[in-house]
């Protein structure tokens, strides 16, 4: 007997052979969707190919990789933006987590986190409570992490602000010892 | 006075010394609620975790080492002073500490005396301003990246540069390059390298 296929339901208006809706994010010329045997929509990472040119605003309800342009604004609240290693983009992002291994003119807000890798470039303002900057990694701007806690006192100094125990401390060098007052 | 760098031996790539002077700088910056940093050294992550997430900091990076390197294979290092005049966009105090590093060093004397001046300029009333001297004039073409490991420990990396140490200020020079500014500490390291903390007077 026939195998039966697991698909999106279909219209029912309008004759028998309407194609399947065309789903939202998709570029034209990317991906041909319109066949019943590709993978539904939500599972396949979306994504801004290197030769595709975006300028305005950008927004979506699903995850992204950019690893061609854009310049606008960029918004993906609830989602993870990643500017690929061929990416470049001139906007203001906001997003969820924001991963940088291309280059990026602007500001970066992410209610997660930033994470610029070694090959990453940003040239903008971070604002996020979590940033991870990678040595090799170019940064130029300010980074505001949105602390919620209050700074220790000056009564208390800085004696709270110890190393997590699990890290150990390491070896002094000897020879770089401090000497004097002067 | 300027005097010819001298040959120290060679630094390890990698190494961890103690510092009095971070431990106060870091003390005095937790005193100020919502403080800002400009930090002049090179981009380190661990660095700008450990004053935005642990001190509650907002850091200003401006890696003058980069703008340095570019200096030297594009423009030359003798227009760095006039580049600097205008490099900082930071209002008249509008910032409460300032992270110098080594880059003093790297300096000549016209750029060094713009880069105090600036860093004068920005720094709020009761402002910090943390430098280190005289680290080694070494012909070495290296850059050293400061990473904070905690609150009294500093981890050098050694990183290749176009440039190399210009600049060995004696005690004297470096007072009168920070004329407006009080030393809090100051410290000479058996290293040579001289560990300052200057504050911007209240009034």
């Amino acid at each position: 007997m026939w195998k039966h296929r697991e698909e999106a339901p279909r219209s029912t208006s309008g004759s028998g052979s309407v194609p399947p809706p065309l789903q939202p994010a998709m570029f034209p010329g990317e991906f041909d969707r319109t066949q019943g045997e590709l993978p539904p929509v939500k599972d396949a990472p979306v994504s801004v190919g290197k030769s595709i040119v975006i300028k305005g605003e950008l927004s979506g309800d699903e995850d992204l990789t950019i690893e061609g342009r854009v310049e606008g604004t960029i918004e993906l609240r609830n989602h993870v933006l990643t500017i690929g290693s061929n990416g470049h983009v001139e906007a203001k992002v906001v997003a969820k987590s924001i991963v940088v291994l291309g280059r990026v003119t602007g500001n970066l807000t992410a209610t997660e986190k930033v994470d610029i890798r070694e090959e990453g470039s940003v040239e903008g303002d971070i604002m996020a409570p979590r940033v991870a900057i990678a040595d090799g990694a170019e940064f130029r701007g300010s980074v505001d992490m949105q602390r919620k806690a209050p700074a220790p006192s000056m009564d208390q100094g800085v004696g709270s602000l110890t190393l997590d125990a699990k890290v150990p401390l390491p070896t002094m060098t000897a020879g770089n010892g401090e000497v004097a007052r002067v | 006075m300027v005097v010819a760098p001298r040959q120290v031996a060679a630094a390890s790539p990698e190494s961890v010394s103690r510092s009095t002077t971070l431990a106060t700088f870091l003390t005095l910056l937790c005193a100020r609620p919502a403080a800002e940093v400009v930090d002049l050294g090179s981009v380190v992550g661990g660095n700008i975790t450990f004053l935005g997430d642990r001190i509650g900091c907002k850091i200003h990076v401006e890696d003058l080492y980069a703008d340095l390197d570019r200096h030297a294979r594009q423009d030359g290092l003798d227009q760095v002073a006039a580049f600097l005049k205008s490099r900082f966009s930071h209002l008249d105090e509008s910032i409460d500490a300032i992270l110098c590093w080594d880059v003093f060093d790297y300096l000549d004397q016209a750029a060094a005396h713009v880069l105090a001046e600036e860093s004068m300029r920005m720094l709020r009333p009761g402002g910090i301003l943390l430098a280190f001297f005289g680290g080694g004039g070494s012909s070495d073409r290296c850059y050293t990246r400061y990473c904070i490991v905690d609150e009294t420990h500093l981890r050098h990396k050694l990183h290749s540069a176009a440039c190399s140490r210009r600049l060995v200020l004696q005690n004297r020079d470096i007072l009168n390059l920070f004329g407006k500014l009080a030393v809090l500490d100051s410290i000479l390291l058996k290293s040579g390298v001289r560990e300052l903390l200057f504050q911007k007077p209240t009034n």
